[in-house]
């Protein structure tokens, strides 16, 4: 018999349980009533029509592989990896210098980014009833009904258009960089 | 054959190479639909991305050092071997199986072309491939990526224009003909020479406006530097029927010097500045310089306000800060390692040191030996003074006692001259050299896309070839003669003094033939005969059957001997038949020679010898 199926006491010990929450518990006499004929379906969750808002785990592909080319062009793994407090500022310069370069480059070249909004920063503006929060978020003395009228503290940034590498089937994205060795 | 949906360019270059399209059915007149073809190629291992370049590096892996999935192509090959970034980058750390230049070698007369020679240092175990191979690798990469996003359009069915060197001589044409064709492409090939593509690309870039921009009588200079080798071509503005017509009417030498020996160049210098620090680098460090030295030189060169700029050297390992080197490339030094190194203030009358000849014996790329462009540039125009003079409309143009000719306007192509200070220097130069006789200053044609030029350039002559615009006219930039023996009687010690036949006249066009020449020569049955053969690009009135006594060597250029075999059939092996040899230029754009018999019934191929063991 399977460890999992209740044994005859235990059904006895259930039976007695069910048959006195029967007699307390509507609800739970009627669902048992529905499976007594062979009509029970689970009951659906409890606000009806709206799905339960959920949240997704990412995976982590595409961030390894943007990790991967930073590191790749611009040394960016190396740069965050070292203990900076140990060099002077012309000798992380030197280094930043590298880590930019390389850097500003894949997002050139992967990433296609613009500024969220066109006006300068610090120019007054008035967002209209029903405007994206997403990309604008309001701060400060956040009160009463849109429109809103506030000064544009940052432009905020988005990326219209990712471009990344097609990686080969059974690729390993983990490696962000091999050890290398030379012979 | 049906009719092709799109003209392609092709731009097969020494350092990349690049691939541009028409849409022949919707483009109309000056309104033309071309783009720069993105080619999918591997960027890292197991990654691959589209590149508008595709870098023209070949890298035979070890078996063990890439894995099979790693080297998966959009197209589901897995090949043995990479083209493009990832060999580029790949070959930085391990250059014995790195296949760089491969169309330098495909015109270095001193060796095999069609013999496993790369990589020149790989050792024994690796599997090496012909210079020809490797042109048909890069080839073949750009024809699969091609008909993987245009399945109903396969580029073999294409119009399909290649783009070569002025300077290539014929011998070097037919090997990138056959390579092209070796994958397929020989359907409906023609070549095109750079130059001249990246004018036709300024010609599509002013959208009809060009024939405001020149006039009749007007010499063009088109100057091309690419990344391995420069290429200098004329082009005359003449008139037939009252329009407008352009007459390619001189090439270059093949100068194997280009915007990579200047960025070497500069590494150089700030090695040595190093080393004198007391800080050795290492070959890996050194390509971490030069790639830091061509960022630094383009902006000095470009910004006149800027006096130095710091380089950086990463170092290998992971200690990126701790191990960076630093140091600076100032404006001093650009200025005294590439404008006075590669663009020197000369005279026109300056003449660049000459190659010793015994320089190609030795198994390397054949580099110029002088690097002042400057000078190169003086002894093509001083040789060229008289390029013009049976030009309808021309022939007064020259001053009587101008050295070189006088071109009107210039244009300049390849990445160097993104670096404007390198672009003013030689527009410096050439107006010195006018105004030194009296001439008014050459002005500038404005052009644009300097890597992409060639490549949008070779897809808009496949336009134009439909008689949808201008075309230049110009045919082969040389006259050619066969080597023979006069009738001398033997000194003893001496070789027999060569008299050469012409068997070319200057300026074939595509698909027409030479006449027969009057003279024979024997052919000895079943076993190869060998002639030397020469050509000239000053030579511009010899007729087929022109003998010369004797010649001055700037005359006259000795290029590769060219092979007959006459095989045994009916005839008995040793006898002598006579033949006379035959000229014509194919509708791909090579030179054709063929040994014609007596009676005219039959003829025999006459190869070029490319075993490069003369």
């Amino acid at each position: 018999m399977n460890a999992s199926q209740p044994n005859v006491l235990s059904r006895l010990m259930l039976a007695l349980r069910a048959a006195w929450r029967m007699l307390i518990d509507q609800e739970f006499a009627d669902g048992v009533s529905q499976l007594e004929r062979d009509e029970f379906t689970p009951r659906a969750p409890s606000s009806t029509g709206q799905p339960k808002p959920g949240l997704r785990d990412t995976l982590p592909d595409s961030a390894l592989q943007l990790l991967a080319l930073l590191q790749q062009e611009g040394r960016f793994v190396d740069f965050l990896e070292e203990n900076v407090t140990a060099y002077s500022d012309a000798e992380i310069g030197g280094a930043a210098r590298v880590v930019h370069e390389g850097c500003s480059k894949v997002i050139r070249d992967h990433l296609q980014i613009a500024s969220v909004r066109d006006e300068a920063e610090g120019a007054r503006l008035t967002l209209p009833a029903g405007f994206d929060a997403t990309a604008v978020r309001l701060t400060g003395n956040v009160v009463g009904q849109p429109p809103f009228t506030g000064t544009l503290m940052h432009r905020g940034w988005r990326v219209i258009e990712i471009k990344l590498p097609k990686l080969a089937e059974g690729h390993d994205v983990r490696v962000l960089a091999p050890a290398e060795v030379e012979l | 054959m049906s009719a092709a949906r799109f003209a392609i360019g092709i731009d097969l270059g020494t350092t990349h190479c690049v691939i541009a399209a028409v849409d022949l059915q919707a483009s109309d007149l000056d309104e033309v639909v071309d783009w720069i073809e993105a080619i999918p190629q591997l960027t890292a291992p197991g990654a691959v991305e589209e590149r508008s370049l595709l870098p023209s590096f070949l890298y035979l892996p070890h078996p063990d050092e890439l894995r099979p999935e790693d080297r998966t192509l959009p197209w589901g090959e897995q090949p043995p071997f990479v083209v493009g970034e990832l060999a580029r980058s790949m070959g930085g750390r391990t250059p014995i199986r790195l296949v760089a230049s491969a169309k330098s070698w495909l015109c270095h007369p001193g060796v095999d072309r069609r013999a496993a020679i790369l990589p020149a240092e790989a050792p024994e175990e690796v599997q090496r491939v012909s210079p020809l191979q490797a042109s048909m690798h890069y080839l073949e990469h750009l024809r699969t990526a091609w008909n993987q996003r245009h399945p109903d359009a396969p580029l073999a069915e294409q119009d399909v224009v290649l783009t070569v060197p002025a300077s290539f001589d014929p011998a070097a044409r037919e090997l990138t003909a056959e390579a092209a064709a070796a994958v397929g492409l020989s359907n409906r090939l023609v070549l095109l020479e750079e130059p001249q593509a990246a004018l036709y690309h300024w010609i599509l870039s002013t959208r009809g406006e060009w024939r405001k921009q020149v006039r009749v009588g007007d010499i063009i200079l088109v100057i091309d530097l690419g990344g391995g080798t420069t290429d200098f071509s004329l082009i005359a503005v003449t008139e037939r029927d009252g329009s407008l017509e352009l007459v390619r009417v001189a090439v270059g030498d093949h100068i194997l010097l280009g915007g990579d020996n200047m960025d070497l160049a500069l590494a150089h210098t700030v090695r040595a500045k190093l080393a004198e620090q007391g800080t050795q680098l290492d070959p890996w460090q050194l390509q971490g310089l030069t790639h830091g030295c061509r960022s630094a030189k383009e902006i000095l060169l470009s910004d006149a306000s800027v006096e130095a700029v710091p380089v950086v050297v990463p170092s290998r390992g992971s200690r990126l800060i701790g191990g960076t080197l630093r140091t600076e490339l100032t404006r001093d030094e650009v200025a005294r390692t590439l404008i006075e190194g590669f663009f020197p203030i000369v005279t026109a009358s300056a003449r660049p040191a000459a190659r010793a000849r015994a320089a190609l014996t030795k198994l390397g790329l054949p580099y110029a030996q002088d690097a002042a462009m400057s000078r190169h540039l003086a002894a093509f125009l001083g040789r060229q003074v008289e390029a013009t003079r049976d030009l309808a409309g021309f022939g007064n143009r020259l001053p009587e006692n101008a050295s070189f000719l006088h071109p009107t306007a210039i244009l300049f192509n390849g990445g160097v001259f993104k670096a404007q200070a390198l672009l003013d220097r030689t527009l410096e130069l050439l107006n010195g050299w006018l105004a030194a006789e009296g001439a008014p200053a050459a002005r500038l044609l404005e052009g644009a896309d300097l890597d992409l030029a060639v490549a949008r350039g070779a897809a808009y002559y496949g336009y134009v070839r439909q008689g949808r615009g201008v075309r230049i006219r110009g045919g082969t930039a040389k006259s050619y003669y066969v080597g023979v023996e006069s009738a001398m009687p033997a000194v003893p010690g001496m070789e027999p003094p060569i008299q050469g036949l012409c068997i070319a006249p200057f300026g074939m066009e595509e698909g027409t033939q030479a006449e027969l020449p009057p003279q024979e020569v024997g052919l000895v049955v079943g076993e190869p005969v060998r002639f030397r053969f020469f050509g000239s690009s000053v030579r511009r009135v010899d007729q087929v059957g022109t003998v010369l006594e004797q010649w001055v060597p700037e005359e006259l250029e000795e290029l590769e001997e060219i092979e007959a075999n006459l095989p045994a059939e009916d005839r008995q092996p040793g006898e002598v038949v006579p033949v006379r040899l035959h000229a014509a230029v194919t509708e791909v754009g090579t030179l054709r020679l063929e040994a014609v018999s007596r009676t005219g019934t039959e003829t025999w191929k006459v190869e070029f010898d490319v075993r490069g063991d003369r």
